[in-house]
């Protein structure tokens, strides 16, 4: 068939673009994490500045489009501040980072703030101080209550970044419109690059499910609200 | 077989879930304007009985006539055969999203298609017969248990049932909520209505059935009127039954 | 150029051109999303076995795949097996789909939470099967589902601003048209977040009014988790 000898003779360079959006994924939830667990930390124990600053930032990342949060960085931020030389690769992984923060912060929230009361009454009595209880109480039960929210945020992710085609940057999309500019083949390739990314899709949920059940503590539900 | 008298006819109804069998051949008839109740431990299959009456659940074996016409096996009829059987449950299962009134002529509308008039006018009336006229417009979450139960019976009666099968009515409710249920039963009884009961309320037992069938491992085990249960030597089990059940009133 | 003129003479009439398409593409998409959302997720909750699988199943696609690649198949791909959208057209319907596709996972969630009992009761009274799924099953579900819908709502509108991708003029389009044109990129980029952030906020405004006038006492809100 056509289409399979299309594939296989592309394949390595479907493979790089494979590569790439699994790069893009893993930078944003890396990314994300990083900043997303601390700006959280921020929101339920910090001061009311901060709480209005962190407030602000969530609310422009999630609630501009993707599209136009890489247009702003690609052609105008970046730029602006001397970081024009940045590849497409970065500044999308940059940008899906500060977005998955937004999005992370408030799972996290969320969890932080469903953990029991009691948790850090207890602690507290214990004479430890409100960081070692945060640290060694509150956030493994944080975190593994906010688990299934990540499971929710992945498909999100992957499907941004296919959008990071409008940046050039090579991820699978990217290079799945140019071997279809090229062979003029069209509706096998993008079904097969569906095909791809349904694979990815699930397989990576597969395997937040595995996590969470690797960590998980008998009997401590992981409902989050 | 079509006694004019004769509302309700039940002939060998097997159920079993899974491979336990919970009713092994179960029949009785029920005239009009009887009140038939039902005793016996907790799972011997009452709940399942009546349920299998409207086929809510679809017995095994056995069939069941409503005047006359077959019940079992009848497709697409059920529908216009459960409204002549009303049913009033444990759970009540008010329609949370509506008010008393819009719960008691819901089906008023929608399965007898009167008109909104009509219907109102009807719903009201049945909530006035069972003391619920004032709460027309709160919603299930607002009221007691024991109200909720009330406009679930003005629900049922709305259709003009044949006969109502009432599943437990008022074992979810604490003790003085269950006194103002069964005072509406015990009425609704008394005015002629046509009554399957399941219960443990042996004093309302005793008040208005016309017959006790105790139930024992999937059948019935005894029956009898009242007056035979309490002064016949026969029915060991049904005596035994309900001693039991004295003797821990008693003691709490 | 001066920046003020540049903002009103040049920015802002192009931006709302562009924000014309952008409500008329989510005009278009939201009601249609909402009816395929529900008929899914009834389908998949209560037709046969055939009907639940296909319902399963579009789901199934449409969540794990990009949206863009999407809109990519239903405008580029198409036509090469003989079905040839417009480039608004294409858009609104990979936004049917996929508003529909992520609606009917919510209204599903909200189905499945609704007590055993409201159907027993319905159906003793003489309902049928879908008159109970109508009349009591689904005015308590899509309550439920009002946050997760809402939630979507506001997905659509942002990611109409893919409808670009495949050469429909809307709000961010203009944007970037102008951008080009005047090498003025974080500002005209800013200004179309601008709109954006508006749309969105009046948008969450609006859903949280809607909700406290369709609340019943004692009816639970739905999961909050699409809130989070």
């Amino acid at each position: 068939m056509e289409v399979l000898s299309i594939l296989i003779d592309w394949f390595p360079y479907v493979l790089t673009g494979v590569g790439a959006t699994i790069g893009l994924v893993l930078s944003a939830l890396a990314l994300g994490f990083a900043f997303g667990l601390p700006m959280a930390l921020g929101q339920v124990y910090g001061s009311r500045p901060m709480r209005s600053i962190i407030g602000v930032y969530v609310w422009f990342f999630r609630g501009l489009p993707i599209l136009i949060l890489l247009f702003l960085f690609w052609f105008g931020i970046f730029p602006a501040i001397g970081l024009g030389s940045l590849s497409a690769f970065v500044v999308g992984a940059i940008v899906l980072g500060l977005r998955g923060a937004a999005y992370q912060s408030q799972i996290f929230r969320g969890a932080i703030q469903s953990v029991n009361e009691g948790q850090m009454i207890a602690a507290r009595s214990l004479g430890m101080s409100r960081l070692t209880a945060i640290r060694s109480v509150i956030l493994p039960q944080a975190i593994r209550i906010a688990l299934p929210g990540w499971s929710n945020e992945y498909p999100n992710i992957l499907t941004d970044s296919a959008v990071c085609y409008a940046i050039g940057v090579a991820e699978l999309l990217t290079i799945t419109s140019r071997i279809v500019t090229q062979t003029h083949v069209t509706m096998p390739i993008y079904l097969a690059t569906a095909g791809i990314f349904i694979i990815l899709n699930y397989g990576g949920l597969r395997v937040l499910h595995g996590l969470e059940k690797r960590v998980a503590i008998p009997g401590f539900g992981s409902g989050a609200v | 077989m079509n006694d004019n008298d004769c509302v309700l006819r039940v002939e060998e109804i097997h159920k079993s879930f899974g491979d336990k069998e919970v009713l092994r051949g179960v029949s009785f008839d029920v005239r009009r304007g009887e009140t038939k109740v039902f005793i016996g431990p907790s799972g011997t299959g009452k709940s399942t009985l009546l349920r299998c009456i409207n086929q809510l659940t679809l017995p095994d074996q056995g069939r069941v006539w409503l005047d006359g016409e077959e019940v079992t096996n009848s497709g697409a009829r059920i529908n216009h055969f459960r409204q002549k059987i009303g049913m009033v449950f444990q759970n009540f299962f008010l329609f949370d999203h509506l008010t008393a009134v819009k719960n008691v002529e819901l089906a008023l509308l929608k399965v007898r298609g009167m008109s909104k008039a009509e219907a109102r006018e009807k719903a009201l009336t049945e909530l006035r017969q069972v003391g619920m006229e004032d709460w027309a417009d709160h919603y299930p979450a607002e009221i007691s248990g024991g109200q909720a139960q009330r406009v679930s019976i003005a629900r049922a009666l709305a259709m003009d049932p044949d006969v109502i099968l009432f599943d437990e009515p008022t074992s979810a409710l604490d003790p003085e909520l269950t006194r103002e249920v069964l005072e509406v039963m015990k009425r609704l009884a008394r005015e002629g209505m046509t009554m399957l009961v399941v219960t443990h309320e042996m004093g309302f037992a005793c008040s208005v059935a016309n017959e006790i069938l105790f139930m024992e491992n999937g059948v019935v085990a005894e029956r009898g009127t009242p007056d035979m249960l309490m002064h016949d030597p026969q029915f060991t089990r049904t005596k035994d039954f309900i001693g039991r059940f004295e003797t821990y009133r008693q003691g709490d | 150029m001066d920046l003020a003129v540049f903002t009103f003479d040049v920015l802002l009439p192009a931006l709302m051109k562009g924000l014309i398409v952008t409500l008329q593409l989510i005009a278009c998409s939201a009601p249609f999303g909402f009816a395929l959302g529900i008929l899914v997720a009834t389908g998949r909750q209560y037709g046969g076995r055939l009907i639940s699988w296909l319902c399963k199943t579009f789901v199934f696609l449409i969540k794990g795949t990009p949206l863009l690649l999407l809109l990519f198949i239903l405008y580029f791909g198409l036509p090469g097996v003989g079905i040839t959208f417009t480039a608004f057209t294409a858009s609104v319907v990979g936004f049917i789909l996929c508003n529909g596709a992520y609606n009917a996972e919510y209204i599903r969630g909200a189905l499945i939470s609704i007590k055993d009992g409201q159907m027993i009761a319905a159906r003793s009274l003489g309902m049928s099967r879908w008159q109970a799924i109508r009349h009591v099953i689904l005015p308590q579900a899509l309550r439920r589902a009002i946050p997760g819908l809402s939630n979507e709502f506001i997905y659509l509108i942002k990611y109409s601003s893919l409808a670009y991708m495949i050469t429909v003029i809307e709000l961010s389009g203009a944007g970037k048209l102008v951008a080009t044109e005047y090498f003025l990129y974080t500002e005209s980029f800013a200004a179309v977040g601008i709109v954006y952030l508006v749309l969105v906020t009046i948008t969450t405004v609006a859903v949280n009014i809607l909700e406290k006038r369709l609340a019943v006492p004692g009816m639970a809100r739905g999961t909050t988790a699409a809130q989070l």
